[in-house]
C-alpha cells in the first residue's frame, strides 16, 4: 500500500441524517457515508456480495444491513459478518469533521488503488469492473 | 316471607357481597342505591379508561340484565342522605323514603383533600369514579400541563393514564419515595426513575400550599415556595372511609363503620362491607379483602352465621408505568428480630425484598419481577416455617416441583381479583369445556381478562390441570427487543412511546436492527396514527423514498390505478414519462398496474410530479390495490358492480400501511375473474348479495380465502371488509400476511372480534381506522416536500478528485 493520502472535503454534516447513510462518487469510487451521532464512518459503497447499494441500508449499531439480501457489514472494518466462503470485504475510508464538514481519507490518485483493507480485496462496484473478483457470490 | 334487603352503594365491594349473597336460598327481595348514574363497574381499570386503553362500558362488571336477572331495584344517581334505625327507613336525596329489614351499607370512600387554598377552582379534579374519568379526559390532550397532588398508588395511576393522553405531567408527593405504603424508599426510587425516563417529573417532599389562578386553576405553589405551571390539577391524595352513614345509624363508628369477624355492626339488622368497614382496627382499600370479606357477610345476612374472617395480609400487584410491582405484609425492617434479604439490579429495574422474622415471612416488596409473587403470598398466608428453604428465599432452588405453588393454593382462592374467578372455577372450566389454552380459558371463565396480573397463575394452573395444554407459543419479535409482538403493542399503547429510539431505550438493547426496526415503526405509525416521531432510519430504503428497490440499485414506480381503470390520458401521460426518463422496462403487473422499472432515484420527484398520480405504494407493507372484474357495465355475466365497489374499497383505506401488503380484489360473479378468493380481502359478488371472504393467497402459498360474511347491500359489504382491514392491522403481527393470520386466530373468532362484534367493537374499529385515514397521505407529495435535503438528491462532493 502507497503512504500516499489525501482528505477530501466530502458535504456538509447536515447532508447526512442520523443513523443513514448516504453514497457519494469521488476519486472514481462509490463510497458511503454513515452518520452514527458521535462519529462517521465510510466504506466502500457496495455490499461484495451481490453489489447492493450499502448507503440505502439499515444502519444497526456500526453496522449496515445492505438492502438487496440484508448482509451485515461492519462499518468499522469493512468486513461482512457471515462471509462463508471467502472473507468478503469493503474499503473503509478515515473520516473527520472539520467546520460542519465532513472529509474523507481517500490513497492519492497515483497511489494503491485500493483502500486501507490489508486483509481483504476491496471491489469498486460497478465503477471498476475491471478489478479483480474475490466475490464470494 | 322475603325480607327487604336495601343496598346502599353500587360499587365494587357492594354488588360483589350481593352477588354471594345470591347464592344462599333466596331471602330477600334487593333495592340497590348508587349515588353515580352507572352500573356497576371495575374501578381498578378506570386508569385504564384515562390511559384510552379501555372504553367505558368496556369495564361494566354487572350489566343492566344482570340486576333484572336477579330481580334487584337498582335506583341509580340517589344518594342515601339519612338512615332511621328505628324507623328502619333510609331516606334519598330525591325525597323517597325506603323502608328495610336489613340493611347493608357498602359506601365506599371518598377521596382525601389535603388542607390547601383553592380546591374549588375550576380545573381542579379528584380521581375516584368514572365521571371524575371523563372530565379529566376532557381536560387531557398533548401538551397540557397536569399536576397530580399525591404519588401513591391513585396518583401514579392518574399520572399515567395522563402521560399516554400526551400530557406534561409533574406528581408533587408529599413523603421522600414514592407509594410509600406499598414500596420501601429503595423500591420507589427504581420507581420514580422509570417515571422520570419516561418523562413524568417526580417532586418528593413537596407540600403543596395552594391550587393558584383566578377562578381557574393556573398552578400550584408549594410550601416551600417554588410554583408549578398546571392546566389543570389532580387531587389523589388517598381516600378515607366513607362512614357518615354509619353515625347516622348511630352504629359504632371509628375511621370506617366497626365489624367483627362475621361482618356484624353493632346494629344485628345493618351491615357493612368494603372500604367503608373497619375490622381490626383496620380500613382496606384493596379489592381482595373486600370481596373476602363480602362472603362472611352473606352467609351472616342470610343465616348461615359461621364463617369468619380474620382479616387480610394486604398484598398488591399492579402495573405502575409498565413496571410490575409488588407489595404485601410489614415490609419495615424496623421491628426487632427483624432480617431484611435484599436482591437488586439497577440495570434491569429489578429489586426484591423481603422481611424475616421469627422464621417466617412478614413481608415483601417486588419491582420489575413479579414472577414470585404467588410463593410469598401463600407464605405469608399459611406463616410456613422458611428455615428449610433459606437459602433459596431470592431465588428458588433447582429441581423444584413447578406444581408445588398451584398446589398449595386453596381451591376457593381467588385467581383473577378483576372478575372474582376462583381456582375451583378454572379447574372445574378445564374439565367440564376442555379448556387446554389461556385464550380458551379466558373466553370461558373472564380469568385475566382484567388487569392480567394473574396470567401467570392462570398459565401454571392450566399447565398442572389441563390434559393437553398448550403453551402459547410467544416468539419475542428479535434478540433486540425481548417481548412477543402482542406485548410490544400493549406496551406501545400503555406507553405513549413515540419513537422507535425511544422504545428500543426502554424496552430493548438501545441499539435495533433491520427486523425490529421496521416493525416498530409499523407499530407506532399503526397505533398513534401519525402523532408519533416517524424516524426514517428506522425504515427500509423502499420506505425511506417510495420506490421499490431493484438488484442493480434502481427503483420501480408504479402509479395508483385504482380498481385497474384507467384512461386514454392517463395512458399518454405514462407513456410520456418512460419515454422522458428513458425507463428501461414498462410491465403490466399482475395487479392491473404499470410498473416503470429502472429508474434512479434523483429522478423519482420529477417522475412523480409528471405523472400527476398518487403513490400505488407497490413498495411497501401496505394497501396494494383492489384488484377488479368489468362487473355490471359491459359482462353480461356481472350481477354486481364489482369495478365500482373495488375502486370504492380502494379509496377508502388507500395510503394506509398494514403489518404485511395487503392485496385486494373484488369480483361481480362467481366466476372469479379478477381472483378475489385468492386476495387478502375479496369482494365476490353474487345474484342479490356481496360475500366478503378473506385470507386468500396466491404466493408463495395458495389459499382459498375464508367466508367472513355474506351481505346484501354494497355498502355492508365495505364495511365488512373494512372492519377485518383494521382488526388485521391492529392484531396482526408484522410481516403477517392475512393468510397466515387468519390461520393462527381462527375465522370464527374474528367474525366475532368484527362482524359480529358488539357495536361499541365496531365503533371503536371504524373509528380508530377513520383516525387513521385522516392523517394518511400519499406518500409521493414527498417529491415536493422532501422530509430530509438529501432524501432523493445524490450528494456531489465539494472537492473533485481525479479518479
Amino acid at each position: 500500500m502507497s503512504g500516499n493520502k489525501q482528505w477530501v472535503r466530502i458535504t456538509p454534516v447536515q447532508n447526512i441524517p442520523l443513523r443513514e447513510g448516504r453514497s457519494v462518487s469521488v476519486g472514481g469510487r462509490e463510497i458511503a457515508i454513515f452518520n452514527l451521532g458521535n462519529q462517521f464512518l465510510a466504506i466502500g459503497g457496495r455490499c461484495p456480495h451481490k453489489g447492493g447499494p450499502l448507503a440505502e441500508g439499515i444502519v444497526t449499531g456500526a453496522t449496515v444491513v445492505c438492502p438487496l439480501h440484508a448482509w451485515k457489514i461492519n462499518l468499522e472494518t469493512g468486513c461482512a459478518a457471515k462471509a462463508d466462503v471467502n472473507p468478503a470485504c469493503v474499503a473503509t475510508y478515515q473520516t473527520r469533521v472539520e467546520s460542519g464538514i465532513v472529509l474523507i481519507e481517500l490513497p492519492e490518485p497515483s497511489g494503491a488503488e485500493q483502500g486501507n483493507s490489508f486483509l481483504c480485496g476491496e471491489q469498486n462496484w460497478p465503477a471498476s469492473s475491471d478489478s479483480p473478483s474475490n466475490s464470494p457470490a | 316471607m322475603m325480607q327487604k334487603l336495601v343496598v346502599v352503594g353500587n360499587g365494587m365491594a357492594g354488588v360483589a357481597c350481593v352477588e354471594q349473597i345470591l347464592k344462599h336460598a333466596p331471602k330477600f327481595e334487593i333495592t340497590i342505591f348508587g349515588d353515580e348514574t352507572h352500573v356497576n363497574y371495575n374501578r381498578i381499570l378506570l386508569s385504564s379508561v384515562l390511559a384510552g386503553e379501555k372504553a367505558a362500558d368496556e369495564i361494566v362488571l354487572n350489566g343492566l340484565e344482570w340486576y333484572q336477572k336477579h330481580g334487584i331495584e337498582l335506583r341509580l344517581g340517589v344518594r342515601i342522605l339519612d338512615v332511621d334505625s328505628e324507623r328502619k327507613t333510609v331516606t334519598g336525596d330525591d325525597g323517597s323514603v325506603t323502608p328495610f329489614d336489613k340493611l347493608l351499607v357498602a359506601t365506599g370512600s371518598t377521596p382525601l383533600i389535603p388542607p390547601m387554598e383553592g380546591v374549588k377552582k375550576e380545573g381542579v379534579f379528584v380521581f375516584r369514579n368514572l365521571d371524575d374519568t371523563r372530565c379529566l379526559l376532557d381536560y387531557a390532550g398533548p401538551g397540557k400541563k397536569a399536576v397530580v397532588i399525591g404519588g401513591g398508588l391513585l396518583g401514579l395511576e392518574a399520572a399515567r393514564g395522563l402521560q399516554v393522553q400526551g400530557c406534561d405531567v409533574t406528581v408533587v408527593h408529599l413523603m421522600d419515595a414514592l407509594m410509600e405504603r406499598q414500596l420501601d424508599f429503595t423500591g420507589g426510587s427504581y420507581l420514580k426513575a422509570k417515571m422520570e425516563c419516561l418523562g413524568v417529573k417526580v417532586l418528593l417532599e413537596r407540600n403543596t400550599a395552594a391550587i393558584l389562578g383566578n377562578g381557574r386553576a393556573t398552578g400550584v405553589a408549594l410550601k416551600n415556595g417554588e410554583t408549578v405551571e398546571a392546566d389543570f390539577v389532580v387531587i389523589a391524595a388517598g381516600i378515607r372511609p366513607n362512614a357518615e352513614l354509619g353515625r347516622k345509624a348511630g352504629l359504632h363508628v371509628n375511621r370506617g363503620i366497626v365489624v367483627n369477624d362475621y361482618m356484624e355492626t353493632s346494629n344485628p339488622g345493618i351491615f357493612a362491607v368494603g372500604e367503608c368497614v373497619e375490622h381490626n382496627g383496620i380500613c382496606y382499600g384493596l379489592l381482595a379483602p373486600l370481596l373476602e370479606q363480602g362472603k362472611v357477610l352473606a352467609a351472616t345476612i342470610t343465616g348461615n352465621r359461621g364463617p369468619v374472617y380474620g382479616g387480610t395480609v394486604q398484598a398488591a400487584k399492579l402495573k405502575i408505568m409498565g413496571v410490575d410491582v409488588f407489595s404485601a405484609g410489614n415490609f419495615s425492617e424496623k421491628a426487632p428480630g427483624t432480617d431484611a434479604i435484599r436482591y437488586e439490579d439497577p440495570a434491569l429495574g429489578t429489586y426484591k425484598k423481603l422481611t424475616v422474622c421469627d422464621g417466617k415471612l412478614a413481608g415483601v416488596i417486588l419491582v420489575g419481577d413479579t414472577s414470585d409473587s404467588h410463593r410469598y403470598t401463600e407464605w405469608l398466608r399459611a406463616q410456613t416455617d422458611l428455615t428449610a428453604v433459606r437459602r433459596q428465599l431470592l431465588f428458588p432452588g433447582p429441581g423444584d416441583d413447578a406444581g408445588l405453588d398451584v398446589a398449595e393454593m386453596a381451591d376457593s382462592k381467588v385467581v383473577c381479583g378483576c372478575n372474582g374467578v376462583t381456582k375451583a372455577t378454572i379447574i372445574q372450566a378445564v374439565h367440564e369445556k376442555g379448556i387446554n389454552t389461556l385464550a380458551q380459558l379466558k373466553d370461558c371463565t373472564r380469568a385475566s381478562t382484567g388487569c392480567g396480573s394473574c396470567t401467570e397463575v392462570c398459565q401454571q394452573l392450566l399447565k398442572a390441570v389441563a390434559p393437553e395444554f398448550q403453551e402459547e407459543v410467544k416468539k419475542s419479535l428479535c434478540k433486540c427487543i425481548p417481548f412477543p409482538e402482542d406485548k410490544l403493542r400493549e406496551i406501545l399503547r400503555s406507553q405513549r412511546l413515540r419513537s422507535v429510539q425511544e422504545v428500543l431505550e426502554i424496552y430493548g438493547n438501545g441499539v435495533g436492527c433491520e427486523v425490529c426496526k421496521p416493525a416498530l415503526s409499523y407499530m407506532l405509525d399503526m397505533l398513534w396514527c401519525g402523532d408519533h416521531d416517524e424516524d426514517r432510519s428506522a425504515r427500509f430504503i423502499n420506505d425511506r423514498v417510495h420506490a421499490n428497490i431493484q438488484k442493480d440499485g434502481t427503483f420501480s414506480v408504479v402509479p395508483r390505478i385504482r380498481g385497474g381503470v384507467t384512461s386514454a390520458k392517463e395512458l399518454r401521460r405514462i407513456a410520456d414519462v418512460a419515454e422522458k426518463y428513458n425507463v428501461r422496462m414498462v410491465k403490466i403487473t399482475g395487479s392491473q398496474r404499470i410498473d416503470l422499472l429502472g429508474v434512479k432515484k434523483a429522478d423519482l420527484p420529477s417522475i412523480w410530479a409528471d405523472l400527476g398520480m398518487p403513490s400505488g405504494q407497490a413498495y411497501t407493507k401496505g394497501v396494494r390495490m383492489v384488484k377488479t372484474c368489468v362487473g355490471t357495465d359491459f359482462c353480461r355475466f356481472g350481477v354486481q358492480d364489482s369495478t365500482k365497489a373495488g375502486i370504492d374499497l380502494e379509496r377508502r383505506l388507500e395510503n394506509l400501511y398494514t403489518p404485511h401488503k395487503l392485496k385486494m380484489g373484488a369480483v361481480g360473479c362467481p366466476r372469479n375473474c379478477a381472483e378475489a378468493t385468492v386476495k387478502d380481502i375479496g369482494l365476490v359478488g353474487q345474484e342479490g348479495t356481496w360475500q366478503v371472504v378473506v385470507g386468500g393467497a396466491a404466493g408463495k402459498k395458495v389459499r382459498k380465502a375464508d367466508l367472513l360474511i355474506t351481505v346484501e347491500s354494497t355498502e355492508e359489504t365495505l364495511q365488512a371488509a373494512t372492519l377485518f382491514f383494521q382488526y388485521y392491522r391492529e392484531n396482526a403481527n408484522y410481516l403477517e400476511r392475512t393468510y397466515d393470520f387468519v390461520e393462527r386466530v381462527g375465522i370464527e373468532k374474528i367474525r366475532r372480534d368484527t362482524v359480529y362484534a358488539p357495536l361499541a367493537v365496531q365503533q371503536g374499529l371504524r373509528e380508530r381506522l377513520r383516525k387513521s385515514k385522516r392523517i394518511a397521505r400519499d406518500a409521493w407529495l414527498e417529491g415536493d416536500a422532501p422530509r430530509h435535503p438529501t432524501q432523493f438528491v445524490q450528494i456531489e462532493p465539494l472537492e473533485k478528485v481525479p479518479a
